[in-house]
Parts: structure tokens; sequence; C-alpha cells
């Protein structure tokens, strides 16, 4: 098979599995989650245990040491069938606490310790280093055993490049896939589709090539059994030790492993998917395990001896021409890898950058961050660490040779992870766990685990000088790395395991049998241990045993919130002389507590709550009832406070626009004033300078006369002024007096028109009426509404300049109004004027003013919004053109 | 001599008082409702004294004095504004635009006369 | 302080959800014990080919503790059966609840 053939195809594979993920998680976003969180994609996604060591490395396991590659599939699987135990718990554990990692899950318990957090993390980090390179190095070894035999196509390139290609090639892969979004519940609902995906194409792979040697190669089952007695691992070589032991590390491997840990309890969307779990993981690791030595056996007889049995799933079909069970075996395998790789980078960039980037940037920057800020910061700091922990499993590569068996690579990180197990199971079993005690056991089993197994793996002299695995440092022989003690029978994988795990759990033990846990450490072993009695609904799970500080401060808590809570309690504590610790439940600090709690909840509910909890007495109905009105009169206040709330804001809104509205009349009333000292000093000066002439005397009579009657107009125009100016202050102020009465239309018309005659006499106009429509009556204020047809009318025959002036004057009725239109033939009002006509002194131009003050439109809009009516310009009417609209019938108390 | 006045008023009764007392005062008075027919009135004779109301239809009496400033050979010319307004505000800014008198109406027939003979006495 | 009195007999249907509960919880343990079986007879000591017979024993028995964990776990899953314990279990089942601190 051409080496550029197997590259494209798996770029293809993984462009499939990409565009399945991005589906997904378009669907998940829309809330379309249904059947992605089922049961069945559950299991599915654990099977992310079995990798490239399950695919290729099992039959080379098998062929080495025959049935003991199983080992590594019973543990797990008796830690399923026992879910109730462990499992179930920790599921509940993760779902309650929002748990994001396994170093979440040490640290909260261990009441939230960062360091905690930063030794679970460093350890899974570096435990996660062999076997991350295990996967880079099945992966190189499967395009060598795919590419090589083949001479057409590019040659492919030595298995360094190969290895570090892959590493690149999956560490954008994962970037791209596992840090596009920032989700609080750390959960990917597109990966995990995808990982459901790629665990379909390994168990399809590798049973097909099982079948493919059961059926194709051998004849059937019976001649299998056959072969395997007549193989070299027909005797079985047992080691009880290693049997043992390598089933308990497979089994605390199976609970502790990051990406583990990230698909059971992180992204579990719903506890009862455990149930199928229980028995479908099983039968898929079954099902995964069950050709395992039929493959090895068949191999080991067909291929020659220097074939590597790691590669015997690709190498068998490839032998026997199978070359499309053999590329889906090579896919399988590519599976394997790519899906570990990426949920274990994710798994532990998520916990390096909580627990260890985020608090270092916390306390360098202790400034009010920007939330956008940080996102950004946790994002960049994933996509750094996952390319960081692939580069640290290619390093690995590199410096174990990459020619160690994989199972070999993959216990060491078993038994690395194993660590966190005396912590993890302790921690949600026994209240006594102290962080002291987790923090001592982690760092010592951490260290005796790196000394023994994981520095050895470099091989002698890489890390450690060779002298030391014969003499011990310093020539310190008990301390030699593979015979701590002097114990040199063991298998160095066990004395490792053995050591590290005892002297772990033992310091473990002792350091929390000698230290005192801090008050948040004990409330949330609390919430761990008792995680199923504070998930026992209602307040029967509070019935059971005495008050004990811890629960009144999960309840206080949860009431009050976390700081506050712990403020009081810290005080309480004080008080009775006991810094540090939770203070002692007196009747005293009972009442203290019920009527602080009081405060948040009432004081019925918080009387229940502290009863409950101290065992006093049974919650009866009046109290229930108490409850019930207490917390409907806190959500009436709540109600009434938002309310409040809302109403303020809209007094602030109103009083703000009532100050512009201010500043804006305060400026009109200036513009105002002016105007009108302006209207009262022009006739007033004309009065002033006649009269004055007068008074000098010696002039003709036709001049006494003429100049009297101008002295006459001008007080009369005066007086019209004030006449007007009262009017409108009276309408504007909407304090006028209305007589409502029913008046006909036409008869209205007749009156305007004759008083406005007086004005310009001498000019005749055409007038258009419309008397069939005119005739309707009117419930208004007639007097009122002819006022504003005398306005209309005077001012069409002081402005119309048309030669033979005509008036126009329509009536429409509709729905309850009507529409009077009085149109002139002049030349209308330019259109930049024809927005302030309305407003007070708004004359157009003086020239042909006939003792008007500019108020006779602004009082005409006064009258008909009283009138409960309108009055517009109809520009476009050839000439000025005004329609009055108003209610046929005004519905008001009649004055 | 006879001092010829321009006077710009579109008020026509105020027109007519200010030329009835000035013409008994001897002045030759020339009136004009608005601005647009003062440069022919000017090439007609170049009065002694504009007498300009500010608040004119059309160009407004600030406009009308801007112009005379700016015209070299109008440039000295004595005016006064004549306002109903009276308005400090109005006052300054007749004055910055160089105007030689302010009168507020109504005004006394006497102030008129003594203004209009100071600003023509030459 | 009122400790809560366990009834001395428990309905039947409780009484059965009680005992599948017990099923769950031994099932790791007789795993363990038949993983842990072929230590007892020496593989390694013995020279008979048995590997083949010793792999379909696991097998069966893992096949077995899988049929097992299937029933028990459909069994406990069944509607109307709660998944957390209720109060009349708090008297017997007192592994996974330490009451080391003080009561």
């Amino acid at each position: 098979m051409p080496f550029n053939i197997l590259v494209a195809a798996c770029v293809a594979y993984v462009i499939c599995l990409f565009l399945v993920a991005w589906v997904v998680e378009r669907r998940a976003d829309r809330g379309q989650i249904g059947w992605l969180r089922s049961p069945l994609v559950y299991t599915l996604s654990l099977s992310i245990y079995c990798t490239a060591w399950t695919f290729y490395g099992a039959v080379g396991y098998a062929a080495r040491s025959g049935l003991e590659f199983l080992t590594i599939y019973l543990g797990p699987t008796l830690v399923f069938i026992g879910w109730w135990w462990i499992l179930r718990k920790l599921v509940r554990i993760g779902r309650q606490q929002r748990v994001t990692s396994i170093a979440d899950l040490i640290s909260s318990r261990f009441g939230k310790s960062n360091l905690l957090g930063v030794i679970v993390t460093v350890i899974a980090v570096v435990a996660a280093t062999p076997y991350i390179a295990l996967q880079l190095q099945s992966v190189t070894q499967s395009f060598g055993a795919f590419a090589s035999p083949t001479q057409d196509g590019f040659a492919p390139p030595d298995t360094e490049s190969t290895a570090i290609w892959v590493a690149a090639g999956l560490a954008l892969f994962t970037i791209i896939f596992g840090t596009r979004n920032l989700d609080a519940k750390e959960q990917h609902h597109g990966i995990v589709i995808a990982i459901a995906v790629e665990a379909v194409v390994k168990l399809v792979a590798l049973v097909g090539v099982g079948v493919f040697v059961v059926w194709g190669l051998a004849d059937g089952p019976a001649d299998i059994i056959a072969r395997i007695d007549a193989s070299d691992i027909a005797d079985w070589d047992l080691q009880p030790g290693r049997w043992a032991g390598l089933i308990f590390v497979s089994a605390a491997a199976v609970i502790c492993l990051p990406r583990m840990f990230q698909v059971m309890v992180v992204e579990n969307g719903d506890e009862r998917h455990l149930f199928t779990a229980a028995w479908a993981f099983p039968l898929y690791l079954f099902a995964m395990s069950l050709f395992i030595v039929p493959i090895a056996v068949v191999g080991l007889e067909r291929l020659p001896s220097s074939a590597n049995p790691d590669m015997f799933v690709l190498t068998l079909p490839l032998a026997e021409g199978q070359g499309t069970l053999a590329m889906l075996a090579f896919l399988g395998g590519f599976s394997s890898a790519t899906s570990m790789v990426i949920v274990e980078s994710i798994a532990l960039a998520t916990m390096v950058s909580n627990h260890i980037v985020m608090p270092i940037w916390l306390r360098l920057r202790p400034s009010q961050a920007v939330s956008g800020d940080v996102r950004r910061l946790v994002l960049l700091s994933r996509r750094f660490s996952i390319a960081a922990v692939l580069g640290l499993g290619y390093a690995y590569y590199r410096m174990s040779g990459g020619s160690t068996a994989l199972a070999a690579i993959g216990l060491i990180a078993f038994a690395g992870v194993a660590q966190f197990l005396p912590a993890m199971l302790f921690g949600i079993f026994w209240r006594g766990a102290t962080r002291v005690g987790a923090a001592l056991g982690l760092s010592v089993g951490f260290g005796v685990w790196a000394y023994t197994l994981f520095l050895p793996s470099f091989g002698p002299n890489a890390v450690i000088p060779a002298m030391v695995f014969v003499n011990g440092p310093f020539d310190i022989d008990w301390l030699r790395p593979r015979a701590l003690l002097g114990v040199d029978s063991m298998d160095p994988l066990i004395h490792s395991l053995f050591w590290s795990l005892v002297l772990n759990t033992a310091t473990f033990l002792l350091g929390s049998l000698l230290t005192f846990p801090g008050p948040v450490e004990r409330m949330q072993s609390a919430a761990f241990v008792r995680v199923f009695d504070a998930a026992a609904s209602g307040p029967r799970g509070w019935s059971r045993g005495m008050a004990e500080p811890e629960e009144l401060l999960v309840m206080a808590q949860r009431i009050l919130g976390d700081d506050d809570a712990l403020l009081f309690f810290e005080a309480e504590a004080r008080g009775q002389g006991k810094l540090g610790y939770l203070p002692d439940p007196t009747p005293e600090f009972m009442a203290r507590l019920e009527r602080r709690l009081a405060g948040s909840v009432g004081a019925a509910t918080a009387h229940a709550m502290i009863s409950q909890l101290a065992g006093r007495a049974m919650v009866t109905v009046e109290d229930l009832m108490a409850v019930a009105s207490e917390s409907a009169q806190i959500m009436e206040y709540s109600a009434r406070l938002e309310s409040q709330q809302s109403e303020l804001t809209r007094t602030a809104r109103a009083l703000r626009d009532a100050n512009e509205k201010l500043m804006q009349l305060s400026v009109q009333k200036d513009a105002f004033l002016s105007q009108i000292s302006h209207e009262l000093r022009t006739p007033m000066t004309s009065i002033r300078a006649f009269s004055e002439i007068l008074t000098e005397g010696d002039l003709p009579p036709d001049m006494v006369t003429n100049y009297g009657r101008i002295i006459h107009d001008e007080a009369k125009r005066l007086t019209r002024l004030l006449d007007d100016l009262l009017d409108l202050s009276v309408l504007e102020n909407g304090s006028v007096q209305l007589n409502l009465g029913l008046t006909n239309l036409g008869e209205m018309i007749d009156r305007a028109l004759a008083a406005a005659s007086n004005t310009k006499p001498e000019r005749s106009f055409l007038i258009h009426r419309d008397l069939p429509m005119e005739n309707i009556f009117l419930r208004t204020d007639a007097d009122r509404l002819v006022q504003v047809f005398i306005n209309l009318i005077s001012n069409a025959r002081k402005y119309c300049d048309a030669a033979t002036p005509e008036l126009k004057i329509t009536v429409r009725q509709r729905a309850g109004r009507v529409t009077i239109d009085v149109i002139d033939n002049g030349s209308g009002i330019p259109s930049v004027s024809q927005g302030i006509i309305f407003e007070k002194f708004a004359r157009l131009t003086d020239q042909t003013r006939a003792g008007g003050a500019g108020l006779g439109l602004a009082i005409c809009r006064e009258v008909m919004a009283n009138l409960g009516g309108t009055i517009t310009y109809l520009p476009g009417q050839g000439g000025a053109a005004f329609r009055v609209s108003l209610p046929l019938r005004l519905e008001r108390e009649a004055a | 001599m006879t001092a010829r006045v321009l006077l710009i008023e579109d008020e026509p009764n105020i027109c007519e008082a200010i030329r009835f007392i000035l013409s008994r005062d001897g002045c030759d008075v020339t009136t004009l409702c608005d601005g647009t027919g003062m440069a022919e009135a000017m090439r007609k004779g170049m009065p002694d004294l504009v007498i300009l109301d500010l608040m004119l239809p059309g160009m407004s009496g600030m406009e009308i004095l801007a112009q005379l400033r700016a015209d070299p050979a109008t440039h000295a010319l004595p005016v006064m504004m004549l306002t109903a307004k009276g308005q400090g505000r109005d006052r300054e800014a007749a004055e910055r635009a160089g105007v030689n008198m302010f009168m507020t109406k109504p005004f006394s027939n006497d102030d008129i006369r003594a203004a209009v003979r100071h600003l023509t006495a030459r | 302080m009122a400790r809560f009195r366990a009834p001395l007999f428990v309905q039947p249907a409780h009484y059965r959800l009680r005992r599948r509960r017990d099923a769950a919880r031994l099932l790791p343990v007789v795993g363990a014990f038949l993983f842990l079986l072929p230590i007892l007879w020496a593989p390694a000591q013995s020279f008979r080919r048995d590997t083949a017979p010793d792999g379909i024993f696991l097998f069966v028995a893992w096949g077995g503790l899988i049929a097992l964990a299937l029933i028990t776990a459909r069994s406990l899953s069944a509607p109307g059966a709660p998944t957390d314990r209720d109060p009349e279990d708090e008297a017997e089942a007192a592994f996974d609840a330490d009451h080391g601190d003080n009561s």
C-alpha cells in the first residue's frame, strides 16, 4: 500500500470525524441532544479505555505472555460490574459538585485545595507521557508495517519523522476539536460522539480481523484451540503476583485515568446511563479480547519470527493479501490512538489550565479581569497544554527508543495514575481523610513510582546511572530502584506498584489520622461521603443523627452563600475559643444561626430547618404552612422590589425627559418673550409717535383725522394681540371652558365666512362649498370651531396671492370623524416653512400683514387639540390648504 | 443744508411717523420697506444717514449694516438702528457691527430728532 | 436527639429491592474470586497445555458476570425502583456511610 494513500486515508478519516463532531455540536447548540446522550453512546465513549495498546499491543502481549493480557480488561470489568460501589458514587459526586476533572475532584474533596490540584495535575501529565508515547509508537509502527512492502508512491519517511508528523497532526486535530469553545461543565458533545464512532470502528476492525483469522485462516473454534495447544504459548506461565497485581492496577486505572474520568464522570449526561454501561462496557471489553489469542497464535504460526507481534493485527491480513481488511485494521488502530490522544490531552489541558495556569494568572493579576480576557487565556493555555502534552509524549518516545513492547509502556502509565486511588477512594468513603494526608500520600506514591518505574523505563544511564541500579544511590543498597528494602525477587512493575501504593496509602492514612481538617474540608468531606444523603430529597436527609457543625455549615452555605456562611461560622468559632475549627452546636449558637438564616429565608423556615438538623422535632403541618406563606411573602416582596426598581427607572427617565423639556422650554420662553416684546412695542411705537405729533399741534385737519385713525388702529391691534395671548395661554393650559352643544356645520361655516369678510373687505373671493355635505350636526364647541374657521378664511383672504382668488371648502365624514379642508388657489406655503406655521409668531412674510401677530394658527392648533381634533397643512393642493379634523361627537363632561 | 435720510422700516405706520417727524425738522427722507431697494436709492443720492429697523423681511437690519460697512463708499456712513425687541444682546451685536446709534422702540419724537441732528451735524 | 428507628420488617417489595442491591454489591466480589481462581491451580507449575482451557474458563466466567450484571442493573433500573437509598435501607446498609467522626 503506498504511503501517500495511507496518509490520505487517515486525513479523510479525521475529516469525517471532524464533520461528525461539528454537526453534533451544532445540534447540541440548538438544544437537540436527544439520542446523542443515550446510554449506548455513553458506553461507546467509555471504550476510549481501549487504545492502540489494546488494538495492537494486546496481541503482542498475548504472543509474549499468554493470557496475562486479559488482566487489563478483567480489572475494569470488576469495577463496572461493581458499579454500585464506586462508579455510582463518583458519578453522583461529579454531577453534584460539578467536577471538571480528576484533579478537581481530589482538590475539591480536600477543601478545594489548589496544592492538591497541582500535585494531581503534575502526576497525571507525567503518567500520561508514556501512554501518549505508546500511541505515537503504535501509529508510527503501523505506518511502517503497512507502507514498507511496496515501492510505488513516495517512500515512507523514517520512523522518527513519521512520529513527529503524527504528533503534530494529532495536536492540531485536538486543538481544533477540543478547544473550539469553552463550556463551564467541560462537556464536549461533539467529541463524545466522535469517540463513539471511533469505538465502533475499532471494534468492527478487531472483530473483523479475528473472524478472518478464526474462520478464514483456521477452520473454526475447534481448530483454533488445537492450534493454541500446538503453539509456543500453549503452556500459560501464570505469575500470581503479576496476575493479581495487574487486575488491581487496571481496575484502579479505569477510574483514575484522566481521560476515563473525563468520559465517565464529566461527560456523563445522565446517571442512569451507568445501569447500561455496567454490563455493556464489560461486554465491549469481552468482544475486544475474544480474538486476541487466536490472532496471536496464528500470527506466531504464519509470520516470520522477526515480525513484531505488536503489529500482527495489521501484518497478518496484509501477509494473507487481504488489503481491505488490513486497511480496516489500520484505521481501527488509528482510531484507537487518535481517540485516546484527543480525550487524554483535552482532560489534561483542562487540568493544567484550571489548576496551574489560572491560579498563577489570578495571583499575578489581582485586578478585576474582563471575562473575555480570561476566556481567551483559558483557551490559549489549553491549546498550549495540548501541544505540550503531545510534545512530552514525543520526547518520551524518542528517549525510550520506540522499540519497547506497547503493553510494557502502558503499564507504566497505569501504575502512575493508580497513585490517585487512595486519595480518591478514601476521599469518597472516609470522612477522616484530610488534605495533608492526601498531599503526602500522593507525593510519596508519585516519588516512589517515578524512582522505581518511570525513570528506569528510559533505560540504564538515561536518567538514572546504571550504577544506581546495581548498588543503589550513594551505594545505599536498600535504595536500589528495582529492589527497595532489598526486595529483589519481585517483577519490576509489581515491585514498583507494591511499594508506591503501600507507602502512598500508609502516609495518606498516617497524615489523615494525625492532622485536623479545616472547616471547608470537613464540609466537603460531608458533602462527598454522604452524597446520597444530601440528595435524598426534602428535609428527610437531615433527620438522621444530631446536628453536626458540618451539616449546619452545608445548609448555611446553601442559604447564605459560601463566603458569608463561612465568615459567620468562623466568627462563632472564635467566640467559642475554637479558632480554625467549626463551632460546637451549642444552643446559643443554634439560636444565632437560626436568626441569621431567618433573615434570608424567613423565621419559620429557619426554625424548621434548624429543628430538623437538631433532631428536636418533626416538621409539623403548621410549620409547613408557615414556610409556605413565608416563601409566598418573600416572593411577593421581591416582586415588589422589582416593580419598585422598574418604577424608579421609569421615574428617572421621566425626570430626565422633563429636564430636557424644561431646558427647551426655557429657550422657547426667551424667544417667546422677545417676540412678545417686539409685537407689543411695534404698535406702541406708532401710537406714541403719532400722539406726540398730534400734541405738537398746527396740523391740517385731514392729517389729524388720518393720524387719529392710525392711533386707533394700532390700539385695536394691541388689544387683539393681548386677547390672543390670553386665549392661547388658556388653551395651552387646558383650562379652557368648552361649551359643548349640537350645531350644524354649515351654519358655522356661514358665520365664519361672514366674520372673515371684514378682513381685506376690498378683495372678493369666489367661494366653493359643498352644502349637502355640510349639513351635519356636530357635538362640539361651536364658537371655538368658528374661531378656527375664521382664522383659516382670514388667512386665505390676507395671503392668497392669486389674481382671482378662490376658496374651496370641502367636508368629508368618516368613522365618527369630520374632515374639513380649506383650500385657496394662491401660491401656498413653501415646503420649508410648512413645519413651523403652527408655531407662535410664525409669520412668514410681513408684506401683506393685516395686523396679525402670528398667533392665529397657533391658537387654531390649540383649539383643535381641545376639541379632540387636529389641524394640519396639506401640501400639494395647488394653494394653501388646511385640513381640520375633529370627532363628530365630542364626549367630554359638558361644561 | 438739508440732511438726506434713508429710512428702511417695514412697519408702514412707523415709517410714516418718522418720515413726518424728520421732514418737519427739515430733512429729506426717503423710505423703503426692505433692503432690496437700497442700492438704487443710494445711486440717486448718497444719504447723510441711514435709519435701519433691526427686524426686516428678507434681509435683516444687521445684514444690511454689514453690507454698508463692507462697501468703501458707505464705510463711514452714519447708521442708526431701531429695534422693537430691545434686548441687550441685540444692542451689543449691533454696536460690534459698527452702528452709530441704537434706539429702542417706542421712542419719543424729541429723541429721534436729537439723534438725527447729532448724526448729521458735520 | 431522635435516632431513626428502623422498622422491624419491611414490605416485600422493599425487601426484594434490597436483596437486588445486595446482589449488585456482591457481584464484583464474585468476579474477583472467579478471576483470581486460576492462581489456585497454579498453571505455572503444571506442564499441561492450559492456555486454551483456562482461557475458555475465563471467558465463560466473564460472560457469566456480564449476564449477571445485565440482570441486576436491569432490575435496579426498572421503573419505580428508586436509585438512591431510602431511609429504611439506612439501618442495614452501613457500608458506605462512615460514621467515624462523632456519631
